[in-house]
């Protein structure tokens, strides 16, 4: 595996390497250079099989992350790629010519993410959310709550108690009335 | 079990010369012609595993293009678990699968122990394999009677279903609950075993031996089953790694992959398990491999039994879970669930919240993109066969 990345160092730049375990190890590389090197790992060096691909969002330096995750049945080992992309122009090129079944992780990363694949196949079909018109929901910046409060309402005729002052006022004064753990003979 | 057996089938090419013209991969169909008619198979269907629908365009009774369509079932537990501090995650976790909690439990705690550095004892890691391999023998006997009832033998699925609640009684017996356990906490299991629990595996270890026996018979060995499924949704090797096919599907097609052996976890390297695999690649070599998957399960759960230690703690310490930092890091656990890799790609920054939780299933791929170009070409009652030959599951696709 070290012979491996040693090569892939001498042909591209890689950020920042780690391994995790003794069949887990992750390499961060340039944006630019993502599809030439997805290729070389898979055509080359027998990382064939793609366990996933998802999205992280640095909400704090303006970045996402996309990371691939390779293994390789010969040398049983996976293998995450990462790549950086700035997070205002969430734009990435699309890798389904290398796996076929890359469409739809892309597809759900533009949904969840809004990050644009352009060519993909389907990518702009809807997958999980029908008719959103919010903000992509994965992202960091969504506020969950206010999106809940300004959709759904409360169904009247309901009476919702703070949790802490009805568990103190109900709960503990009736265990001091009457302090029984359970109803022994 | 017999050895299984090459199918005549096995270079079937679908006759595609009445059909309409394929343009970039794809049919291309007029709805307008009154030759096609679309229909929708699910969300609510018997033939359909789980809440998800295929979008289908038929020509007679003949599939001509086919859309999985998801989105019925969602929770959004990888946006739940960003909210949450870590042990508030583990109970929501579980509730990703509900035929095969387990493995969900495993990977996320695994995850956690790494990132946070934490050993856990030799006994956790015992029961903990005892607790998948009971998990994966009840969700292949819910998939039997899946497969069965697809092909109009719904008895056997009431065998079958039957006999999944007797495990579902050991797994109450063991954590308190029959669907979702919440038993493999970070750090270890939460109780040990019960007084006499191994005697009662045995006994329900029996009962199961005597159902397969019968199921053999039964339904491997029927006229109609071997007729429905071979042929059936071939998937050639090479179509294995350009899809991301994993798990009893995979090795149906001749591709030795098995998480416990390739990679093996937990104590899975100190106990005998053979590879099952076929060469043949149809939906009745999927059958017959998990068919044996399901035997080897049992085979496992007695050996663990056997070598299990008696004695020994069951917890490593753990910090105090309401104010627990976990250093920066990122991991990617996998676990072979009955559907194949399952895994869990966890990412910390320090923070006493995780950054992001993934869950990678093996149906993502299964459900959708192979689903999508097998189903073309079978006719419209084998479809449901189909789907549960490959052991979709829609909550792995809407996490």
């Amino acid at each position: 595996m070290e012979d491996f990345l040693n090569r892939l160092k001498q042909k591209v730049e890689i950020r920042e390497q780690i391994k995790q375990r003794d069949d887990l190890y992750f390499i961060t590389i340039k944006k630019e250079q993502t599809e030439l090197v997805l290729r070389y790992i898979k055509d080359n060096e027998k990382f064939k099989h793609l366990s996933f691909m998802q999205a992280v969002d640095y909400l704090d330096d303006s970045k996402f992350m996309l990371i691939y995750m390779l293994y390789s049945f010969s040398r049983k080992v996976s293998l995450g790629v990462s790549v950086f992309i700035d997070r205002k122009e969430a734009i990435m090129t699309s890798m389904h010519n290398i796996w076929p079944h890359l469409w739809q992780y892309q597809r759900e990363i533009k949904e969840m993410y809004g990050i644009d694949f352009p060519s993909s196949p389907r990518v702009n079909e809807d997958f999980i959310l029908e008719s959103w018109d919010n903000m992509p929901p994965m992202r960091r910046d969504f506020d969950t709550l206010k999106y809940s409060e300004e959709t759904y309402y409360q169904r009247p005729g309901r009476k919702t108690n703070d949790p802490k002052e009805y568990m103190r006022k109900k709960l503990y004064n009736d265990f001091v009335k009457t302090p029984k753990l359970r109803d022994d003979k | 079990m017999k050895e299984i057996s090459k199918s005549k089938y096995k270079n079937y090419v679908a006759d595609r010369s009445k059909y309409p013209l394929l343009k970039d991969g794809k049919p291309e169909f007029d709805l307008n012609s009154h030759m096609f008619t679309k229909i929708w198979q699910g969300p609510q269907h018997p033939g359909v595993t789980g809440n998800m629908s295929l979008e289908l365009v038929i020509n007679g009774d003949e599939v001509i293009d086919c859309k999985t369509h998801v989105g019925y079932l969602h929770r959004a537990f990888e946006k739940l678990m960003e909210r949450r501090k870590f042990m508030q995650c583990f109970p929501i976790v579980c509730r990703i699968c509900v035929p095969e909690p387990d493995t969900n439990e495993y990977c996320f705690s695994a995850g956690i122990e790494e990132l946070a550095g934490i050993d856990i004892p030799e006994k956790a890691k015992w029961i903990r394999t005892l607790n998948l391999e009971m998990s994966r023998v009840a969700s292949f006997l819910m998939w039997i009677g899946g497969q069965a009832g697809s092909l109009g033998m719904g008895i056997i699925g009431q065998w079958t279903v039957t006999m999944r609640d007797f495990w579902l009684d050991l797994f109450e017996e063991m954590s308190g609950g029959r669907i979702y356990h919440m038993y493999m906490i970070p750090g270890g299991v939460r109780k040990d075993l019960p007084e006499g629990f191994e005697l009662r595996v045995k006994k329900v270890i029996k009962q199961t031996r005597e159902l397969l026996v019968d199921i053999e018979k039964s339904f491997l060995n029927n006229a109609i089953t071997k007729s429905r499924l071979q042929g059936l949704g071939f998937i050639p090797p090479e179509m294995v790694e350009e899809y991301g096919i994993v798990g009893p599907t995979a090795r149906a097609s001749g591709k030795p992959f098995d998480v416990r052996q390739n990679n093996p976890y937990l104590v899975y390297d100190q106990l005998v398990m053979k590879m099952i695999t076929s060469d043949v690649g149809d939906a009745y070599a999927r059958t017959l491999v998990r068919f044996a998957e399901t035997i080897l399960s049992i085979d496992l759960i007695e050996q663990i039994m056997h070598k299990m230690p008696k004695t020994g703690k069951i917890q490593a310490k753990i910090p105090n879970v309401l104010n627990w930092k976990i250093p920066a890091g990122q991991t990617y656990i996998k676990a072979e669930s009955t559907r194949g890799e399952h895994g869990f790609y966890i990412i910390t920054d320090g923070s006493k919240y995780p950054r992001r939780i993934f869950v990678r299933g093996a149906s993502y791929t299964h459900a959708i993109s192979v689903l999508e170009k097998l189903a073309v070409n079978i006719s419209i009652s084998d479809t449901a066969a189909l789907m549960v030959s490959l052991h979709t599951c829609p909550p792995e696709i809407e996490r």
